[in-house]
């Protein structure tokens, strides 16, 4: 069910992320202002991006849950978070390092960015203990939903707010008014970020199949035991 | 800051490379394991010894 494309889809992302990564180390040129250690933009950013939608993306499907009832909606919701929370591992990780190659420190208190992203981390990191501690499947599914949904209609506000503050260390991108990336640099994080987000979705396909290989098994062994 | 030279700065962009990398391959091998052993014991449950796909075991029920 889940497994279905999932071959084709991986193949897509291997080979985009290898072509980003070659284009990261033999196209982009150094950044004129942190020289070689910019590179770790192309796996910070793009990292960064693709979990906060992964996010947002389980919280809209905790609504379909929310709306249908189908058990199957909270399933794609829970991986959804339980993959960006990885990822958000892997955001936190990579952004120290550039800071303190960059900076001179592994973490900056003050720099909305930073302290951000670590409370939607943080925010996520409660949805484990809130789902497992509910025994009931049906109680477990809806209270979760309700709190990918609150958790996820949250990310995009705290990108707004942060947006909206001033920013002393941390650069900003793709914005309009200035820090804009040039042609180069543009394309290969384009491409970093395409690839990241075929890594995301084929990841997310991934571990459907476990959690529905898993729950075939249970449903086996079910019919075993009422057999036997 | 002034940028680092590039043998300073080549270890902090191949730590992040690396940590990214490391993360994947650890997830990825836990879900392989995982599907490899949920796979081992539907055929077991099947009286299946060479280990038939899971995909047809039963699938039609949740279609």
């Amino acid at each position: 069910m889940y497994s279905k494309g999932l071959a084709p889809l991986a193949a897509a992302a291997a080979v985009t992320l290898t072509a980003a990564f070659a284009m990261v180390f033999f196209y982009a040129p150094n950044d004129a202002d942190q020289g070689f250690v910019q590179k770790i933009f192309y796996v910070h950013v793009p990292m960064a991006i693709v979990a906060l939608c992964g996010f947002v993306a389980g919280g809209v499907f905790a609504i379909k849950h929310l709306r249908s009832g189908d058990a199957s909606w909270d399933l794609r919701s829970y991986v959804a978070i339980h993959l960006s929370i990885i990822l958000g591992v892997g955001v936190l990780a990579t952004g120290s390092i550039w800071a303190r190659a960059s900076w001179g420190h592994w973490w900056v208190w003050d720099e909305p960015v930073l302290v951000s992203f670590l409370i939607v981390f943080l925010l996520y990191c409660v949805y484990y203990p809130l789902r497992f501690s509910i025994e009931d499947p049906d109680r477990q599914a809806r209270y979760s939903s309700v709190f990918a949904i609150a958790a996820g209609a949250f990310v995009p506000l705290n990108f707004i707010a942060v947006r909206m503050a001033e920013s002393f260390t941390h650069p900003r991108v793709l914005s309009q008014t200035g820090g804009d990336l040039p042609g180069d640099m543009r394309l290969t994080f384009l491409v970093s970020l395409l690839g990241m987000t075929l890594l995301f979705v084929t990841l997310w396909k991934l571990e459907l199949t476990a959690k529905h290989a898993s729950m075939q098994l249970k449903r086996l062994r079910n019919r075993a035991r009422v057999a036997a | 800051m002034p940028a680092l030279p590039l043998d300073e700065a080549g270890k902090y962009v191949a730590g992040a490379y690396v940590v990214f990398v490391a993360l994947i391959l650890v997830y990825v091998a836990i879900i392989a394991a995982k599907i490899a052993r949920i796979d081992r014991q539907i055929s077991a449950l099947q009286g299946d010894p060479y280990g038939a796909p899971f995909e047809g075991t039963g699938a039609e029920e949740d279609e």
